[in-house]
């Protein structure tokens, strides 16, 4: 039994759901809903408690709940309409939503615009074939971070932390602030995953030992985590003999990584970039199925809200467009290229007949770290249209290059667009 | 001071002890089953490859080929009394390259000879267009019509409900600590939770059991060694395998199979080493290694990535000789009254096929005790039928609907990767055995078993153990006392 | 007393790392720094080490059990385990707005700590 036609439907309210709902009503999409699955808006940033939100967006330093709570109350404002502690159930190709609740029960509404917002998930144990037993103790440090700052519990008293990923150093502060101990860091790769500010302020500050190119070989524990045992790795991550060390705790935490959460827009038929683990995008952030957009960490992990709340914003504008019929499919997308050093370009094609004055932004990750400056370059067949001077890059965090008007004539003869970087 | 008294003191909820309890609550009889841990079917019964063997691999002759082919036929009835999942989907062992092919020949000749009907053996051709994930290095198979998949922990926690609603006493976290003698009688049992009486004890203790029986005297030369079994599961999203596989055994062990699953999945595995601790299921990174080398024989094209959790198991592997005269074989199942003591029934070295024979060894048991001249009379009220509780995912929109309507609390989600809803964890704590841990969840509803393993589900399951049993969160556990989820709330420490 | 004393910058991401000669909390030199900020912060660092705290207070009758807080500027560093420990016996009363003052001039330093959110009664 369908409800009604939605304009647009937002599922996610994280930053991501909340700029492109805010967007698309701002664009004129009257009936614009929200469909969260949990109790209230905001998404993990309600468990962010931590600061570095809202640095580009507001020129402010915000905690994540305050951040949020902006677009919460816009959204409220706007008369945007959200359905919370709802989950999608599926999701059709033609933008039919199978959703359920405990208040509205089991139903389906259709959707002119879709813009998938369901972020991330983070890497598991078992993911990463961590041996060992089976313990109590074990858990994703945004599991963690839930209890702690959301239910006001500690689930353990003494950690080891495997993973440099920015969460696991924001929990390693977090939990010292608690009361806790936490006795080390294992970051696997020869340098930090995350940002080098939360190294300094969450680990240098309480002198919590970061051990790189180490990792967890073993858990050891009945019925609770005793202990782990951990051990120094090669660049093809074998052990080191002689290296093992074990180091007794009650809990593991696990900052192993974010994976795009798409098993919804599998669903709908929306095809899935295996390098970034979330949907092939074009400048616009539509997917591959006409009508269905994504946006934030559900298309590739970001490190800055901000720009999670830029994508989100262009999405919600471009669906939008779409409920109301004005705008036709592009008719000679241009893709873009990974080159040298680079892992994965976003967006994968752009439409040359539908730039803006705002420019494109392709978001870049790369391969490998190089601290000394390089130029992101962008390539068509010979002529280089736009560079960016960085001063170095690392895969921890992204590269935004911005192909601004004076390029776009270059864009717009070009077949595809290929990103490198470049030793200045 | 008396004690409690039964007739039945069944040490050990595991599938056998479970079925064997329930098979006996047919009767007029007061019986006990007791288990150490903080739910049934936790040991081997929770961690094996979930398959009811056809039993064209045991040796002909021994009490396993006998018990598994008996066993096997009784599945259909019995999923349609405990209503859990069972297909009897046909299993498969398949032949890589040109040697092996004799040995397939082999097994077939051996389970003509066990009596194992519906046995043929297919061309690699058709292996293939039956399993186009199949190696193209597959020479043949061999096609048992009758083997099949079931849900293990299904099972047991059915097998265990169906003998509680008929009258069954359950207690868990119960501990055997010793028999209780009179002369050579058995009087009762000791256990950490007090003395109880009874006229009979069974022994189905799984890797426990040498330890059990020699408590009576029973079998000094009887001795189990634990043979851990390393499994991997992978991404049902990911893996096409529709079929359950085995590669030619070798004479340890089946081999590693590469078997699809009543959940879906794909599971790869076990191996098979012998490990000292008898509660030592971890996993190592070298048995990982092996399972994955032995899949990719049969399954080349299976990715690493798509493995989304690990778990081993142990098997109860026994020294007991077949008593069959000319059968040279000395690993079988110890299914028996023994004459050195009065009062028990003695079951050892169930290991595979012990899930496929369960069925068959309950009905065994329940013969011996009748050859012993133990009165068996029937309850009029039995009631072999165990209710299905509703399973959200499998049902239709249009059950859905009504499902949340009846009770919105299904209209919540708890897992998300695995579709399971509050109204199911629910219905699971308060069912006739109630699921009171994480894992005990966990086993029953699939929940946290998908691809973010519980990363999202956890917080929610907390809080519903919290409010249904009426304890802390703090107390929650993962699977009983020791294993608590959470430490201590946070603004409140010692020494601070 | 003269010492050296290494550092890593945070004033962009950059991370450079700065080695700083100084006699307990004034600067002598500064070496390693790509840019002026690096100087400030190194002064900054050895004479007055702050930072943005954010941390949660207990709740009596909101919808959850704690409200995230958070400092309106950086706060000293001596003393956070000072600030933590006050802002643990704090329980406020349900509802909590966003910016709600918990500590206004915490322990005299002139940062106030405030709620990050919005928080109703339950």
């Amino acid at each position: 039994m369908t409800q009604r036609t939605h304009d647009v439907v937002v599922i996610g309210s994280g930053p991501g759901g909340l700029a492109a709902a805010i967007a698309a009503r701002q664009a004129g999409a009257e009936d614009v809903l929200i469909i969260e699955r949990g109790l209230e808006m905001g998404g993990i940033l309600l468990q962010c408690i931590h600061h570095g939100f809202g640095t580009q967006t507001f020129q402010e330093d915000l905690p994540g709940p305050a951040y949020a709570q902006r677009f919460v109350d816009e959204a409220r404002e706007l008369g945007i309409q959200a359905m919370l502690d709802t989950m999608v159930l599926d999701i059709t190709r033609d933008r039919r939503i199978t959703v359920t609740s405990q208040e509205s029960g089991f139903l389906e509404l259709d959707a002119r615009a879709i813009v998938l917002a369901m972020g991330c998930r983070e890497r598991t144990r078992a993911q990463i074939r961590l041996p060992g037993s089976r313990p109590a103790g074990v858990y994703t440090a945004g599991t963690a971070q839930r209890f702690v700052n959301v239910e006001g519990y500690m689930p353990g008293r003494r950690f080891v932390i495997l993973g440099s990923g920015d969460i696991g150093m924001i929990m390693a502060r977090r939990l010292t602030f608690e009361g806790a101990q936490v006795e080390r860091v294992l970051e696997i790769m020869p340098y930090l995953s995350g940002l080098m500010r939360n190294y300094v302020q969450c680990l240098l500050d309480f002198d919590i030992p970061l051990q790189l190119r180490h990792t967890v070989s073993r858990i050891v524990g009945q019925r609770r985590v005793e202990a782990v045992e951990t051990v120094a790795v090669d660049e093809r991550w074998a052990p080191i003999p002689g290296t093992q060390e074990t180091i007794p705790c009650d809990t593991l935490l696990l900052s192993v990584g974010l994976i795009p959460e798409n098993e919804l827009s599998r669903k709908a038929g929306v095809a899935i970039d295996p390098v970034t683990g979330g949907p092939f995008v074009d400048d616009g952030f539509q997917t591959n199925v006409p009508g269905i957009f994504a946006a934030g960490n559900v298309v590739h992990v970001y490190d800055l809200v901000d720009w999670v709340t830029e994508a989100g914003t262009t999405a919600g504008r471009r669906a939008a467009a779409h409920a109301l019929a004005q705008r036709r499919p592009a008719r000679n997308p241009v893709q873009t290229r990974a080159g040298d050093n680079i892992r994965y370009v976003v967006p994968h094609t752009i439409d040359p007949e539908a730039l803006t004055e705002e420019g494109v932004r392709l978001q870049v990750r790369v391969r490998q770290p190089i601290e000394k400056p390089v130029w992101v370059e962008v390539w068509t067949g010979e002529e280089r249209i736009t560079r960016s001077a960085e001063r170095y890059v690392r895969p921890g965090e992204m590269v935004t290059v911005i192909l601004a008007q004076k390029a776009y004539d270059a864009v717009r003869k070009a077949q595809e667009l290929t990103v490198r970087v470049v030793e200045r | 001071m008396t004690v409690p008294q039964y007739d039945f003191i069944i040490i050990g909820a595991g599938v056998v002890g479970s079925l064997v309890a329930r098979a006996l609550s047919r009767y007029q009889l007061d019986i006990l089953l007791i288990d150490k841990a903080s739910d049934v079917g936790t040991a081997t019964s929770a961690a094996n490859t979930a398959i009811v063997h056809a039993g064209y691999d045991p040796v002909p002759g021994s009490l396993k080929a006998t018990m598994n082919v008996a066993g096997s036929l009784m599945w259909d009835s019995l999923a349609d009394e405990l209503n859990f999942a069972f297909e009897r989907c046909g299993d498969y062992v398949v032949a890589v390259g040109a040697d092996e092919l004799a040995r397939l020949d082999e097994l077939l000749d051996r389970g003509r000879r066990n009596g194992v009907q519906g046995l043929h053996i297919i061309s690699g051709e058709e292996m293939h267009r039956r399993e186009p994930e199949i190696s193209s290095q597959v020479s043949g198979a061999l096609f048992a019509s009758t083997g099949g998949i079931c849900d293990p922990f299904a099972v047991t926690v059915a097998a265990a409900e169906n003998a509680v609603m008929n009258g069954t006493h359950l207690m868990l976290e119960t501990t055997f600590q010793d028999f209780v003698l009179e002369g050579r009688r058995i009087v009762g049992v000791e256990t950490d939770r007090g003395a109880f009486g009874c006229r009979w004890a069974v022994n189905a203790t799984g890797v426990y059991a040498d330890e059990v029986m020699h408590r009576a005297g029973v079998r000094p030369e009887f001795t189990i060694t634990p043979r851990r079994g390393e499994y991997l599961i992978l991404d049902k999203a990911e893996v096409t395998i529709s079929n359950v596989m085995f590669p030619v055994p070798t004479r340890l062990s089946k081999g590693i199979l590469v078997t699809t699953t009543t959940h879906g999945n794909t599971i790869i595995g076990p191996n098979s080493h012998e490990v000292e601790d008898r509660d030592d299921t971890s996993i190592t990174s070298d048995g990982i290694q092996e399972i994955w080398d032995g899949a990719l024989k049969l399954a080349p094209g299976l990715h690493q990535r798509s493995i989304i959790a690990t778990f081993a198991g142990l098997r109860a592997t026994g020294n007991a000789r077949c008593e069959t005269p000319g059968v040279d074989y000395g690993h079988d199942f110890v299914i028996e009254i023994p004459d050195t003591i009065d009062g028990l029934v003695n079951l050892g070295g169930i290991e595979s096929p012990g899930l496929s024979a369960a069925p068959a060894i309950a009905q065994r048991v329940v013969a011996l005790l009748r050859d012993r001249g133990e009165p068996l009379t029937e309850r009029s009220n039995w009631n072999p039928i165990r209710p299905a509780r509703p399973c959200f995912r499998n049902l239709s929109p249009a059950q859905r609907r009504r499902l949340v309507e009846s009770d919105p609390r299904y209209g919540r989600i708890v897992c998300r990767c695995e579709t399971v809803m509050e109204g199911e964890i629910v219905a699971e704590i308060h069912a006739p055995i109630p699921a009171t841990t994480y894992d005990a969840i966990k086993r029953r509803t699939w929940l946290g078993t998908g691809r973010c393993q519980g990363s999202f589900d956890t917080p929610r399951v907390v809080e519903i153990l919290a409010r249904e049993l009426g304890i802390s969160p703090l107390e929650v556990s993962k699977k009983g006392p020791g294993s608590e989820l959470l430490a201590r709330p946070t603004k409140v420490w010692e020494g601070a | 007393m003269v010492e050296k004393t290494n550092l890593i910058c945070v004033s962009c991401p950059m991370g450079c790392t700065l080695e700083v000669t100084h006699d307990g909390k004034t600067v002598l030199e500064t070496t390693g720094n790509t840019c002026k900020r690096g100087l400030s912060y190194a002064k900054a660092e050895i004479s007055d080490p702050r930072r943005m705290i954010a941390t949660t207070v207990r709740v009596r009758g909101g919808e959850h059990p704690l409200v995230p807080v958070y400092t309106t500027a950086p706060f000293p560093k001596p003393r956070i385990r000072e600030l933590l420990d006050q802002l643990r016996a704090i329980e406020l009363d349900a509802p909590v707005q966003l910016d709600q003052p918990v500590l206004t001039n915490a322990l005299g330093t002139g940062v106030d700590v405030r709620a990050s959110r919005k928080l109703a009664a339950a």
